[in-house]
């Protein structure tokens, strides 16, 4: 009796393990797509395979954290596309994810979602969108203070700001500093985000 | 038995080797393809994505059967059952539906201008209105830069493709509100009771309204006010002519706010400076107090909000009738305003919106001719129709209104909303003294239905079946609009409907056989919409039949017609940071009403409408300049005086005034603009209508044998306002944000 237990267990646990090395090999399958994508359409190819991961995994946010990380790059990087509908998207899988566990790294897509909203048409969004976006990263602070992307985000947005909106370079440096440290003495987890510090590293000589 | 369960896994490797090949398309209702479209096999890491040209494939490691589930924005998701064999390809052709949503779908835009964020097409919002160069903050000033709207300015009123100002009503919250303006002085225009930061959206409908609303022969101004306030504030408003000291209280979990704020105008100063040419022996002088409240509810809100005011003033103008006398004119109102709505959504696709509105106006009027010493001038029997121009006015008009719409969702996004109001109105008047009453109960049932085909086609059928005790008739409006959208921005849109309104109370009082006076539209209208650029071409007719004549007698035997076309162009694009808009209307119309001896244009209509607003904040100076120039072609006026037989009106003396120009300019400084969430905000307001000092003739006021002419001209050729306005606040939705972690 004793034995058969054991071996249900055993054997679960090798099941367990399969299951593991396969999302494993295929959330870094897909990592590699998605740092490859050149265009609208290879990044949607990633994020929709992200997003099936995800479903079909049920307990790991970070397949839907990737997936809306493609969108978010998706809007940057073709400005004609639907950024409303690309950002309503991100948020989705975001909400997705957020049953799961909340934390900071989720929290910088929403910053990054809604700042895309607002910048349809800043005139008229800034006021709601603009709240959003900013209270997202001040959520993030709250969730990990030492998650570098957050201060790379906001360095961006002081960095595209104009000094008389109370943005500018000079705010924004300081920022870029921080995310640069940060990101360098960040444990990255495997499979987990750590971009952040070497693109806010880029942005430190335009800061001058 | 767990041993067979627990088989497959050990089998997994092995599947790992057999793998099947999906290809297809997948296409949309009409055979088009859906690029972009996730193919996926649920539960599983394996699916695509559709190309360019929906074409699909992929590789699966998945056996038996499988649900095959297909995801693409604005369409329903989609599933099928696969079974899936051991190797070889799988070819599919997977049809998928439209989601019919509503940030999609088309929206009927025959006929109204949608203002406010809350509404996708927007014309304009809040801040529009209230930086509309010239129109100094008032919301129907600025709805006059709109095409349909005649640049009427000696009464007030929105005066719509070919219609008098009472065939325009205004609600807010779903019901109608009675006094909107200040009370009517002669030959001078009033401003508007309310402030156009109290809504959130307005729509300025000029034709083809929905059947949810009634009473208004030509135009309907729908106002629905703000929810939630963002954040508790003081408010402080300061001018040479008038101050104003409020505050708004929102609770700390935002379910609830309150507010109370008191406004008071004297124009004595500005008079002293800016010459009138009435002589007001009493100076305009307005007190206003204002109160609201809002709670949540579960799925809902509750709103009220009260205004309460008092003006007085008196003026003099030279007697048309002879060289020396003066016709005095001293005016007492008092007016209190109060809507309580409750909207709520009952769940199961059922919302409901129930509204109240009470409000009562007493105006207490005399007019008097005075001598040279100003005191009161009798008359001998010979000119004892001089007398007629001395008397008492006390009237109150008192309504009290209730109002349900039910709306239920049906399949989809269509909609189905049905209700019923109720009006109670009294109007005691007393002339000299006599006193006339009208009394009215109002009932109306409507119904309204929204049908989508697909997101680019779209009916409304819509029907209102009325009747009014004062008159006892019943009447049945039907309405109809359709939308059809003919490119990715632009559709075509068309409305019909019947209106009807019972005469003015003024014309009730003297009996006769009177019934609902009748305007029957069509409407036809072209838009193209971007989010910064909009072009809206409509076309119009309107027919009118039962107006009120007033002679031989009162009855509602007259008619008449209104058409005509208009542009709206409104670009805030072309050049960066600067925003335009550009109106203009044509309006071809007669009609055979009151005393008119035959079908005539009337003294409010003026064919050729134009106006153009422009707007522009300079960043770095924190300063906005709005211009607003508007244009129109003369206006007939006309001498009406009865026969010698006393059978007949006839036009004694016609012609067309002077074309109208005014050009609006106002500033704006806002120290606080770019400041997120700033605890202070501060904006500084100057405003001049008339800057060119052009003369704006409204037609002319006759001597009783009809030789003598005066012409109507404002009360000063430029009107001049300045104020700073300030808020000092606390935005509560850092709060949510905290109370939520």
């Amino acid at each position: 009796m004793k034995a058969f237990i054991l071996a249900i267990a055993l054997c679960s646990g090798i099941a367990v393990q399969a299951q593991s090395d396969k999302y494993v090999q295929a959330v870094q399958k897909n990592l590699a797509l998605l740092d490859s994508s050149k265009t609208s359409a290879d990044l949607q190819t990633a994020s929709a395979a992200f997003e099936r991961i995800g479903d079909a995994e049920k307990t790991q946010w970070l397949p839907y954290y990737y997936a809306a990380l493609a969108q978010v790059r998706a809007a940057y990087s073709d400005k004609s596309a639907d950024q409303d509908a690309l950002a309503t998207k991100a948020l989705a899988l975001v909400s997705k994810a957020e049953a799961i566990e909340t934390n900071a790294d989720l929290y910088t897509i929403r910053n990054m979602a809604t700042t895309i909203q607002m910048l349809v048409d800043p005139m008229n969004r800034w006021q709601t969108y603009g709240s959003q976006a900013s209270a997202a990263l001040q959520n993030a602070i709250k969730a990990n203070p030492d998650n570098p992307r957050i201060y790379y985000l906001q360095g961006m947005a002081m960095f595209g700001t104009p000094a008389q909106y109370g943005g500018g370079k000079d705010k924004a440096k300081p920022l870029f500093e921080k995310a640069v440290a940060l990101g360098k003495a960040e444990q990255v987890k495997p499979l987990h985000p750590h971009w952040g510090g070497a693109e806010a590293e880029k942005m430190l000589p335009l800061c001058q | 038995m767990k041993k067979a369960l627990l088989l497959p896994l050990y089998l997994l490797p092995l599947a790992l080797l057999a793998q099947v090949k999906i290809t297809g398309m997948v296409k949309d209702g009409r055979g088009k393809p859906v690029p972009g479209a996730s193919i996926s096999i649920l539960n599983s890491y394996d699916g695509g994505v559709a190309d360019s040209t929906g074409k699909f494939n992929f590789t699966t490691t998945e056996k038996g059967e499988q649900k095959l589930q297909v995801n693409a924005v604005g369409y329903k998701m989609f599933e099928q059952t696969l079974a899936l064999e051991a190797s070889g390809t799988l070819e599919l052709q997977l049809s998928i539906k439209e989601q019919i949503d509503e940030l999609k779908a088309v929206v009927v835009t025959a006929g109204s201008f949608a203002a406010g964020d809350a509404k996708r097409g927007a014309v304009m919002n809040s801040l529009d209105i209230a930086t509309t160069g010239g129109a100094g903050a008032d919301i129907t000033a600025a709805f006059k830069t709109l095409p349909g709207a005649q640049q009427v300015n000696d009464q007030e009123g929105l005066f719509v493709r070919g219609g008098a100002g009472y065939e325009t009503k205004q609600f807010i919250d779903g019901t109608m509100v009675n006094n909107p303006y200040f009370s009517s002085v002669p030959d001078i225009s009033q401003r508007g009771r309310f402030s156009p930061f109290l809504f959130k959206g307005m729509v300025f409908a000029t034709g083809g309204y929905s059947a949810l609303y009634g009473q208004a022969l030509s135009a309907a101004l729908t106002m629905e006010s703000i929810d939630m306030p963002e954040r508790s504030e003081i408010d402080v408003a300061l001018s040479p002519l008038f101050a104003t000291l409020g505050t708004q209280q929102v609770a700390a979990n935002k379910k609830s706010s309150w507010g109370i704020s008191y406004n008071y105008v004297n124009v004595a100063a500005y008079f002293e400076l800016v010459k009138q040419t009435p002589d007001y022996f009493k100076v305009p002088q307005f007190h206003n107090a204002e109160g609201n409240f809002r709670i949540k509810t579960k799925g809902g809100i509750v709103k009220y909000y009260t205004t309460f005011s008092n003006s007085s003033l008196g003026l003099r103008r030279p007697d048309i009738d002879s060289a020396y006398l003066k016709d005095a004119f001293d005016l007492n109102n008092y007016n209190w305003y109060n809507n309580l709505s409750w909207r709520e959504n009952l769940g199961n696709g059922w919302k409901m919106q129930l509204s109240t509105g009470f409000s009562t106006n007493r105006d207490n009027i005399w007019m008097q001719v005075q001598d040279a010493n100003n005191q009161p001038k009798q008359f001998m029997p010979a000119v004892s129709w001089m007398n007629n121009k001395t008397y008492r006015l006390y009237n109150r008009q008192t309504v009290a209104q209730l109002k349900a719409v039910f709306e239920k969702r049906l399949a989809g996004i269509n909609t189905i909303r049905f209700g019923s109001e109720y009006w109670y109105s009294e109007n005691p008047l007393r002339f000299r003294d006599t006193t006339y009453n009208v009394t009215d109960n109002y009932n109306a049932l409507f119904a309204e239905a929204n049908f989508y085909v697909t997101n680019d086609l779209a009916f409304t059928l819509g029907s209102r079946l009325e009747h009014a005790s004062v008159i006892n008739k019943t009447a049945l409006a039907p309405r109809a609009a359709m939308a059809y959208k003919i490119g990715k921005e632009s559709q075509l849109s068309f409305a019909y409907g019947m209106f009807y309104q019972k005469p003015e109370n003024m014309e009730l009082r003297y009996g006769g056989d009177m019934g609902f006076t009748k305007a029957t539209h069509y409407i036809l209208n072209y838009t193209k919409s971007t989010r910064l650029q909009m072009l809206r071409l409509e076309a119009f007719y309107k027919k009118y039949n039962r107006l009120v004549r007033t002679f031989p007698e009162y009855n509602t035997s007259g008619y008449g017609y209104a058409q005509g076309a208009e542009l709206f162009w409104r670009d805030r694009k072309t050049v960066k940071f600067f925003d335009y808009w550009v109106s203009y209307s044509y309006l071809d119309t007669k009609r055979n009403y009151q005393n008119f001896p035959g079908e005539m244009q009337p003294g409010f209509a003026a064919a050729h409408t134009f106006s153009i607003v422009t707007k522009r904040f300079i960043m770095p100076i924190k300063t906005g300049f709005n211009l607003t120039y508007s244009f129109a072609t003369g206006r007939p006026y006309y001498n009406l005086m009865l026969n010698n037989t006393g059978t007949k009106f006839n036009i004694a003396d016609q012609g067309k005034t002077t074309s109208f120009k005014n050009l609006g300019f106002s500033v704006n400084y806002v120290p606080s603009a770019g400041k997120l969430n700033a605890k202070t905000n501060m904006v500084l307001v100057a405003n001049v209508s008339n800057v060119l000092g052009n003369t704006q003739l409204s037609g002319y006021r006759y001597s009783y044998d009809g030789s003598v002419k005066q012409p109507i001209l404002p009360p000063a050729k430029r009107s001049f306002m300045i104020g700073v306005f300030i808020s000092w606040g606390v935005d509560r939705t850092d709060d949510i944000i905290n109370n939520n972690l």
